[in-house]
């Protein structure tokens, strides 16, 4: 620690960080552009200049920048030297000769750090009389507005689409007072995390374009915290709301988990919410096959006449926790069925066996940025956990800090850092069937059918078991790196539905504790609530469960649609019956079949519970109240319950928490507090901002009187902007971040206990399952059959971040985005079959021809099949024979809602 | 006694006439002193024996070549882990000192970088060259070539153990990439922006690895440093700074050009005897001492000797040594306003006042120059030219040199700039 003072006052401060985050952390005010806390300095902006004095009879000092200033212990500086400001009103003055003078109708107005910091700084007027520059701006494809007048050239976006995210299409082109930040044509911005740049971008050049569409200032939206669903890391989100309608999401930090950054899956794919698909009726199928809606009560009568005779109920990985236990408290432990694919439930719980071993440590994305070797074995993470593969990004330049440690480069100094390391990495081995988007970070990639990643597994591990490991194949290099690096992570997951996988990659974290080595190890479930889910005990396999339907037997169908979980064949057969009642929030293939529909709330129209790949628990909360008969799935099932006079019924969320803590896992009572928690001892958290001006408005062609606000009983929060937002409340209770002069979201420094640190009130969730004791315990891997060479094809499912997971692929942005169905197909193959990228292939078993991708790491013999496009329907398929289709014209990925929408 | 021993960097093309090919260079003992020092000295001893000499770099700051060859000394040792890089981007307006020495003299740069490399340990160089050098980039590709052959480059020269293998790379053309950090990341193939300092280059330079970056004429008087000693180096000098200097001169004067004479020639002696005065007609009223980027010299400062501290002492930076003159017919205000669009277009874009502040002056003063001034207009020179100058505001040291023309000329010749703001007209027009 060190002490430093600034403007006469003492703080404590670390030595060696910067100065602008002692400062900010400290939160203090001072204004800055180009530094971000997960980035750190070049010095680009000049807009943190302080005054640094040399000792204390220094009166006059020097400018200096803050961002490239390291603490030291006893430093003097000043924020408030006239010198210091009339600098920093400068350099606003220098930025704003060019800056369009068009707030008014600039998408980040309200929320623009560039007007936070101006008026910081104090400059109001423009001495400068000569022309602005202009620029063209670029197509940037569904996701991102481009408006490239506004550019303050802090050099943000590149530095973190490039540089932090590994992206290769946007660039800083020109020079001098002419720099121009794009693509080198229009096109869309190809990196999985393009979103970010809206929220790294300080000003209004990079804007949300799905949110353009239908747009609100930032103050009148009304949000509350709440987790994304896209995928299961859990990452934490702001969704905002207004007009009934999701309007955006945003990134909500969390020190562990997502930081400051989220995919564009998460920020682009909850649109699903306002689809027009949307069930908002409880509805009962006529005789004609049509619902009729309307009559709640009629539908709860039909559902209760369908379940009265015993149901089963098939939840859903989807679903939060709750949801799932009232569904289970329905139907009874030995009915429930968790509806995910028994091959990918034994996945999930051989995992979770895994975690729950002594030594094994579950890491946090926080805690994956700090391994210095990482395997990732058969799980292509880019695409199945995309934010995991963000933080294996920053992981790979553990080396690099040590470099610039041992140069005396401070590791805030980003481009000294960079440049110093040059393309020195720490070790990142792939080994996964096709190329992924992290390899051109790795030290090696290997591909291989599952079989032969399994092998490839085995093999390390025995490497690391032998005493005389070397290093003379890939095994054993990965083996010794293994062994010898201070923080080693193997990460694996569900995609390929192998449990020799997780088997191999838990053996090789055992045999790393042998060797007194640290082990973690890191599951990638499928799903937002995998975990949760399949953590409560059911009775039935899905095949069972639909095999039961079949048969007849009533069920309850919970957030699923089944064809995109199993075979469709299976699942044709069970729903052949109709004798079904379906609570979901979108109509789907399934709902169609159903005898009685109740339309389920989303997550963002209610409060509930997800537990991610670490098993944290996290609890999201409803931001706004669902239109019509939009309820949460417990609430039906709790009339459902009261209707057959069997199971538990529930009046609010915390008597449906309350009951659940009880039978399951006590933590979730502590995750976040409870609905009578109070900022002082009076004040809820408002979910809207103290600006939001809408509730006279909204309504005034109805009526001009102001509509009560809906008193909320579940939560401490308000549907209004009465109460307070104070920062250093529960971490799970943040509804949005403002601070006074802060108006971005830079201002969620102020809710950190120091910058990029904890949050004031501590990071959100808790982990379910820590290590129960039970000694490591090799498995005994069954070494699979290697692939057969008959002249058919392995499958092999590929997960892709547009186009597999059910609800984003409902969001209209991400739509965009989905590719055409393809075939991916290994070079060999690819020559064999005389085929090339582009042309077309019959796949045994699918209708329509799909389009070849020649990849360049996959194995002949096997072929990649996306998963969770309609034309390539969920099979149990293991062999396929191939044949060329000539006629194929190649689909472009056109949709005709999207070009609806501009 | 030849014209090398008092003219080291160009006595030898005086005495040949024009283009000192290889056979000539030969014939006048070139590469004698490089096949002494590898053969006859270790790498420590030259780095001593420059260091002694006090030669000083030539690029412009005239830090001591010696210690900064010493930075990289106790690098790691790995063969070919460092870099020496030659910076031949002449950009600096008025300065062609550097393109003399390698059209005319490219074996003496090739012979110094060989002794420079040896003292470093580098056995990769780089010579990075203006891209508009064509004659230049001729020449010393040539020269280089017939190196090659000879052995004086390439592996085991003079059958030593070390192995220096020297490449030229075109410049692309940026100003900024005669700075030194800047320079290393064009060359590594990245935007033209200087570095932040540190790491320095002798730390982490080229690839991240220790590079050394010196000025072309710096690297050509290493030969004769290490044959002639320091002791006759130091002797060169007038002042307390060693060796020759080019000098240069252009503006209206009878016999423009460059001259190698003894580091602390007068300035006065160089405008009147070796530029034969000025003109007829025209008055010389102020120099930019060392190019575009240095801060003007006045009437009082004519008999300075031409040395780094006189110069410095006199408020300006003996830069590059080649001088810009400004006679009585030529409107400070448009000269000012020149030099501004120059360096307001060579910003690499990078930090804000360079980038921002640099086109707000120039555009202030074509207002000024064309009659547009404004009351305030030079007080809101002064305030930029204060925030953009001051070494620390800006990222590298750009705009502290665009800014040490301007302030010297709002200093010296504020009547000219409140004139123009006055009548609404620059008096040197005519019409």
């Amino acid at each position: 620690m060190a002490t430093i003072h600034i403007d006469g006052k003492t703080y404590e401060a670390k030595a060696g960080e910067n100065l602008l985050e002692a400062i900010l952390s400290q939160h203090l005010d001072l204004p800055y552009f180009c530094w971000h806390p997960s980035m750190g300095s070049i010095g680009a902006c000049r807009q943190c200049a302080i005054i640094t004095y040399s000792d204390e009879n220094d009166t006059r000092g020097r400018i200096g920048m803050a961002c490239m200033t390291s603490v030291t212990d006893g430093m003097r500086v000043s924020v408030e030297a006239p010198l210091a400001k009339d600098f920093r009103s400068t350099v606003i003055e220098w930025l704003m000769e060019n800056h369009p003078h068009d707030c008014p109708v600039c998408e980040e107005g309200g929320e623009c750090h560039l007007q936070d910091m101006t008026v910081m700084t104090g400059h109001s007027m423009r001495r400068y009389t000569g022309t602005k520059r202009t620029w063209e701006n670029q197509n940037l494809g569904p996701f991102i507005g481009h408006e490239m007048n506004r550019c303050i050239t802090c050099y943000r976006c590149v530095r973190f689409y490039d540089e932090y995210a590994g992206g290769t299409d946007l660039a800083a082109f020109g020079s001098r007072g002419r720099m121009y930040f794009g693509r080198f044509e229009d096109g869309t911005l190809e990196s999985e995390f393009a979103g970010n740049l809206v929220e790294v971008c300080p000003t209004g050049v990079f804007t949300d374009k799905p949110f353009a569409q239908s747009y609100t200032r930032k103050w009148d939206l009304q949000s509350a915290p709440s987790i994304c669903v896209g995928c299961a890391v859990g990452c934490n989100v702001f969704p905002a709301e207004r007009y009934g309608d999701l309007k955006r999401i945003t990134n909500r930090y969390h020190g562990e988990l997502n930081g400051y950054f989220l995919c564009d899956r998460g920020r682009f794919g909850s649109h699903f919410v306002n689809h027009e698909k949307r069930i908002k009726h409880a509805g009962v199928r006529t005789r004609s096959g049509d619902y009729e809606f309307g009559d709640v009560s009629n539908a709860i009568k039909v559902a209760g006449a369908t379940l009265r005779d015993g149901a089963i109920g098939i939840g859903s990985p989807r679903a939060s926790f709750e949801n799932n236990f009232a569904l289970r408290e329905l139907v009874g432990a030995e009915n429930f069925c968790t509806g995910i694919i028994e091959a990918e439930l034994e996945v999930i719980k051989t995992a979770l066996d895994v975690i729950s071993r002594q030594g094994i440590v579950v890491p946090s994305l926080k805690q994956v940025e700090d391994a210095d070797a990482i395997l990732i074995l058969g799980e292509d993470i880019a695409n199945t956990a995309a934010r995991t593969a963000l933080s294996v990004r920053q992981a790979v330049r553990t080396k690099s800090f040590e470099m610039a440690t041992d140069a005396h480069i401070p590791t805030w100094q980003d481009a000294g850092v960079r440049g110093h390391a040059k393309s020195e990495k720490s070790a990142l081995f792939i080994a996964t069937p096709a190329t992924t988007r992290l390899d051109d970070i790795a030290t090696q990639v290997t591909s291989g059918s599952v079989s032969e990643l399994v092998a490839f597994g085995s093999s390390i591990c025995t490497k690391i078991r032998s005493s005389t490991a070397s290093s003379d194949d890939f095994a054993g290099r990965v083996a010794s790196t293994l062994r010898t690096a201070k923080a080693p992570l193997i990460i694996t997951g569900s995609s390929l539905q192998s449990i020799e996988l997780v088997q191999v990659a838990a053996n090789i974290c055992f045999a790393l504790q042998e060797h007194d080595q640290p082990s973690s190890f890191l599951f990638v479930p499928a799903e937002v609530n995998s975990v949760g889910v399949s953590l409560l005990e059911g009775g039935l396999s899905l095949s069972t469960a639909l095999q039961r339907m079949e048969e007849g037997k009533a069920a309850v169908v919970l957030e699923n649609d089944l064809y995109f979980r199993a075979p469709a064949e299976s699942v044709d057969s069970a729903l052949g019956p109709g004798n079904f009642v379906v609570l979901d929030t979108l109509e789907n293939r399934t709902a169609e079949h159903a005898s009685v529909v109740f339309p389920a709330a989303t997550y963002a129209e209610q409060t509930g519970t997800f537990v991610n790949y670490e098993t944290r628990a996290q609890r999201f909360y409803q931001v706004f109240n669902p239109q019509d008969e939009i309820a949460p799935a417990w609430l039906w099932l709790s009339q459902l319950a009261e209707t057959l006079g069997t199971g538990a019924t529930w009046e609010s969320y915390a008597s449906v928490l309350d009951q659940c803590a009880e039978h399951t896992y006590s933590q979730l009572r502590e995750i976040a507090p409870s609905s009578d928690y109070r900022i002082g001892t009076t004040s809820r958290i408002p979910r809207q901002s103290h600006r939001y001006s809408g509730r006279t408005a909204m309504n005034a062609q109805v009526n001009i009187h102001e509509p009560k606000a809906k008193v909320d009983t579940d939560t401490p929060f308000s549907y209004s902007m009465e109460g307070q937002n104070p920062g250093d409340q529960n971490g799970a209770t943040i509804p949005y971040v403002w601070s006074p002069g802060w108006n971005s979201n830079q201002s969620v420094f102020k809710f950190q206990q120091e910058v990029a640190g904890k949050l004031a009130g501590g990071d959100p969730g808790l982990r379910l399952i820590e290590s129960n004791g039970a000694q490591l315990q090799y498995f005994d891997v069954e070494t699979p059959e290697l692939s057969r060479r008959d002249g058919s094809f392995e499958v092999i499912p590929l997960h892709l971040v547009f186009g597999s997971d059910e609800m984003s692929n409902q969001s209209w942005p991400i739509r965009a985005r989905v590719p055409a169905p393809f075939v991916l197909l290994s070079q060999q193959d690819a020559t064999n079959l005389g085929v090339k990228s582009g042309m077309g292939l019959k796949v045994e078993g699918i209708t329509e021809s799909l389009e070849v991708q020649v990849d360049s790491r996959l194995p002949s013999g096997v072929i990649g099949l996306p998963q969770g496009l309609a034309e390539i329907p969920q099979r149990e398929i293991d062999r396929v024979h191939l044949s060329v289709d000539q006629e194929f014209v190649v689909r472009t990925n056109v949709n005709p809602e999207v070009i609806a929408k501009g | 006694m030849s014209l090398q021993d008092t003219k080291p960097l160009i006595g030898r093309v005086q005495e040949v006439g024009g283009l000192v090919t290889l056979s000539d260079y030969e014939a006048g003992g070139g590469y004698t002193a490089a096949q002494k020092g590898l053969k006859q000295m270790t790498p420590s001893e030259i780095i001593d024996l420059v260091r002694e000499a006090n030669l000083r770099g030539r690029g412009g700051a005239g830090f001591p070549t010696g210690v900064k060859w010493g930075f990289a000394k106790g690098e790691p040792q790995t063969p070919g882990y460092k870099y020496l890089v030659c910076n031949g981007d002449e950009m600096e307006p008025g300065t062609f000192k550097d393109r003399y020495l390698i059209e005319f003299n490219p074996h003496s740069l090739i012979e110094g970088m060989i002794l420079g490399a040896y003292a470093i340990g580098a056995e990769k160089a780089y010579v990075f060259l203006r891209g508009e050098y064509h004659e230049p980039n001729r020449q010393l590709a040539r020269a280089i070539a017939e190196a090659r052959e000879k052995n004086y480059l390439g592996r085991s020269i003079f059958g030593s153990d070390f192995n220096l293998d020297l490449r030229i790379h075109l410049s692309g053309g940026r100003y900024i990439c005669g700075e030194e950090t800047a320079l290393l990341n064009a060359l590594e193939g990245k935007r033209g922006q200087p570095r932040y300092k540190p790491p320095f280059p002798p730390a982490s330079g080229a690839w991240g690895r220790p590079t050394i970056v010196n000025n072309v004429e710096t690297l050509c008087n290493v030969p004769a440093i290490i044959q002639n000693g320091a002791q006759w180096y130091q002797d060169l000098g007038l002042t307390e700074d060693a060796g020759t200097k080019i000098y240069g001169i252009s503006g209206r004067v009878n016999k423009p050009g460059l001259w190698e004479l003894p580091m602390g020639t007068p300035i006065r002696e160089l405008v009147d005897d070796h530029a034969g005065g000025m003109r007829d007609g025209y008055k010389l009223r102020g120099i930019l001492p060392g190019g575009a980027s240095t801060d003007y010299l006045v009437e009082e400062h004519f008999d300075l000797p031409m040395d780094y501290k006189t110069i410095q002492d006199a408020g300006s930076r003996m830069g590059t040594g080649t001088m810009i003159l400004m006679d009585d017919s030529i409107c400070p205000v448009d000269m000012a306003r020149n030099l501004q669009h120059f360096f307001a277009q060579e910003s690499c874009g990078f930090c804000t006042p360079c980038r921002e502040g640099l086109p707000w002056v120039e555009e202030l003063l074509a207002d000024i120059e064309n009659g547009n001034g404004k009351d305030g207009d030079l007080e809101l020179l002064d305030q930029n030219a204060l925030y953009i100058g001051a070494p620390g505001n800006t990222f590298c040291l750009h705009a502290t040199g665009a800014i040490e023309p301007l302030q010297s000329a709002l200093k010296y010749f504020r009547d000219d700039f409140e004139h123009h703001i006055k009548h609404k007209s620059c008096p040197y027009r005519k019409s």
